[in-house]
């Protein structure tokens, strides 16, 4: 009985997991893994996105700085210091929160979208002295020669291994970002985004919640910015743009805020769709992008993840009073 | 002595005063109201008082503490607890989720220990519950507990409201209009919840326009015009002051 309930309440994550670690078993396709892997990035840093964005409504255009520091932080310690992968991940990650909570402790005291601001202007320095600062990250060209990741004697340069690792990473993310949702943090969070005066009133510190999910965001990112150059083993600043955080915002709204699963459900539409578009003309990517923004917000405001609700309320009006109780729009939750 | 003491309080918007100089106390136990017409500075006043902001000159007192020395939050945490005057229910969270953040100051669990939900912060979080569940029964809305806090209809918002801040335990609370939009029947209910809430030991200090309301539930009333206090008594000695009886011209107390 109690194993029955555990089933019920994580089945979405357990199917979830399932089969996306099994995903290699069926194909041994570098390309297909590659993608992957790829999407595997992208979900780290949306659920950050997605957790300071939908659960606290605080906006950040400058995501790809932070995902930089992660991948220039690794790229640089590895091959300039010679450092372990590991600890290079671990200490970019701790510049990345440092630098989130410099930013954040005077934006998000005050009241309206200045941390948006802040974080646009905060991408572009980053994405300037990655391009001028020649003598540490050699600039345009970029740096290469950057080592796979390893531990003990596994080498996750192999696609296969690295897929097991990447999602492993990912699927922990997944699982604590569901976890802080449905905690005092999460409904502090949630709170705060919806009446601030009165998370105020009931004892909640907003300004220091705002800035530690702000700092957690910039930690996933940067993670992911590492776990990016390990595997296709070079980084350059063309990566880092405002496009890029134009992108990431676009890739957690389309999915849907309301719910950690948006940022599943955007990362794999927002990965798979430019690769399929590749194969008629890039240029038309953005476009599809801005069109396919434009349709969501006006026909699922929710987001993909509120898909189900749109099909109930759908049925709801054809089927009439019979299934009218069947389900409705419940209030917002992510487990 | 007392338990909230405002002393030589001003408040100053730009070139507007909003309050000059007001001064009284609220004892422990007491039910006491602060009237006054509309623009009189009564919700600025509440402002200051739950440590939303601070006033220009002059201090709030809770007990020793200046609340306009102290952060925002920090009011909560000491025992002021609030409601609003414009609904401020978090529409997108079910009924018990609103009063769990209630429980915040009162709860430990940090971003790490919710992250891992430790054996710890599983205990906390059965315990928030029921005590939200405990407070919103405590206001009568305990059987819609895990219904959408933006579907509740006008009345039953305040009431939610009025749960969520018991959820945290206050000394005082402050009710801003809680009977503003109710019909009679609803505002006995209310006074009934008030009075229950006064008896379990809780100070109040409201704000409302319902006259009879207010003389029924009050021990004291302080009646404020134009950000001045103009009368303090009990309710019997109000409605009968020239001054009060002046500034709301012509109006039935």
């Amino acid at each position: 009985m109690a194993a029955l309930v555990f089933l019920r309440r994580h089945l979405a994550f357990l199917a979830f997991s399932v089969v996306i670690l099994s995903a290699p078993l069926f194909t041994g396709n570098i390309y297909y893994l590659s993608i992957l892997a790829f999407m595997a990035t992208r979900l780290m840093i949306a659920l950050g996105l997605n957790l300071l964005m939908g659960q606290a409504g605080q906006i950040s255009l400058g995501h790809a700085a932070f995902v930089g520091i992660g991948a220039y932080g690794s790229a640089i310690m590895t091959t300039r210091w010679n450092m372990d992968p590991w600890l290079a991940m671990l200490f970019s990650a701790v510049f990345a929160a440092a630098v989130a909570g410099l930013i954040g402790v005077p934006t998000l005291k005050l009241k309206g979208h200045y941390l948006a601001m802040a974080t646009l202007g905060f991408g572009e320095i980053v994405h300037i002295l990655l391009v001028q600062f020649k003598w540490l990250t050699n600039g345009t060209d970029g740096i290469g020669g950057i080592p796979s990741l390893a531990i003990g004697g596994i080498d996750f340069g192999d696609p296969q291994m690295f897929h097991w690792l990447v999602w492993g990473v990912v699927l922990l993310m997944l699982r604590i970002s569901l976890n802080l949702v449905d905690s005092r943090v999460g409904r502090s969070l949630r709170a705060l985004h919806r009446a601030e005066v009165a998370a105020m009133s009931l004892g909640v510190n907003t300004s220091f919640r705002k800035v530690q999910v702000l700092m957690v965001s910039a930690v996933f990112a940067s993670i992911a910015g590492s776990f990016f150059v390990h595997y296709v083993q070079y980084v350059s600043p063309v990566s880092f743009t405002l496009t890029f955080s134009v992108i990431l915002v676009t890739t957690v709204v389309i999915g849907g805020l309301g719910n950690v699963w948006g940022a599943v459900w955007g990362s794999v539409l927002m990965v798979l769709l430019p690769e399929y578009l590749k194969r008629y003309n890039q240029d038309y990517t953005l476009l599809v992008f801005g069109v396919m923004l434009i349709v969501i917000m006006i026909f699922l405001p929710g987001g993909l993840v509120s898909f189900k609700t749109l099909v109930a309320k759908t049925r709801e009006r054809l089927g009439g009073a019979r299934t009218a109780s069947a389900a409705g729009p419940g209030p917002a939750r992510g487990s | 002595m007392a338990l909230l003491r405002v002393e030589n309080v001003t408040k100053r918007f730009g070139g507007l005063e909003a309050l000059k100089d007001v001064s009284f106390s609220l004892h422990d136990g007491q039910v006491k109201a602060l009237i006054g017409p509309n623009g009189a500075g009564k919700t600025t006043l509440f402002n200051l008082i739950s440590g939303i902001d601070r006033p220009t000159s002059g201090h709030v007192f809770f007990r020793d503490e200046d609340l306009g020395r102290l952060a925002p939050h920090m009011a909560s945490r000491l025992g002021v607890g609030r409601t609003f005057q414009h609904s401020k229910v978090f529409d997108d969270m079910s009924v018990l989720d609103n009063v769990k953040v209630g429980r915040y100051g009162r709860s430990h669990a940090g971003v790490f220990s919710a992250f891992l939900t430790l054996p710890r912060h599983r205990r906390e979080e059965k315990a928030i519950s029921e005590a939200s569940l405990r407070a919103l029964r405590r206001v009568g809305l305990g059987d819609r507990a895990h219904e959408s806090a933006g579907n509740l209809p006008v009345g039953d918002r305040h009431l939610l409201e009025i749960a969520r801040s018991l959820a945290s335990e206050p000394t005082v609370l402050l009710l801003d209009e809680p009977a503003a939009g109710l019909n009679n029947e609803e505002t006995a209910q209310l006074a009934e919840i008030v009075r229950r809430v006064r008896d379990d030991g809780v100070t109040i200090l409201l704000v409302e326009h319902d006259m009879g309301f207010v003389m029924d539930i009050s021990d004291e009333v302080v009646v404020l015009d134009y950000g001045k206090k103009i009368a303090e008594g009990p309710p019997l000695m109000i409605r009968n002051d020239e001054e009060v009886i002046k500034a709301y011209l012509g109006e039935d107390l």
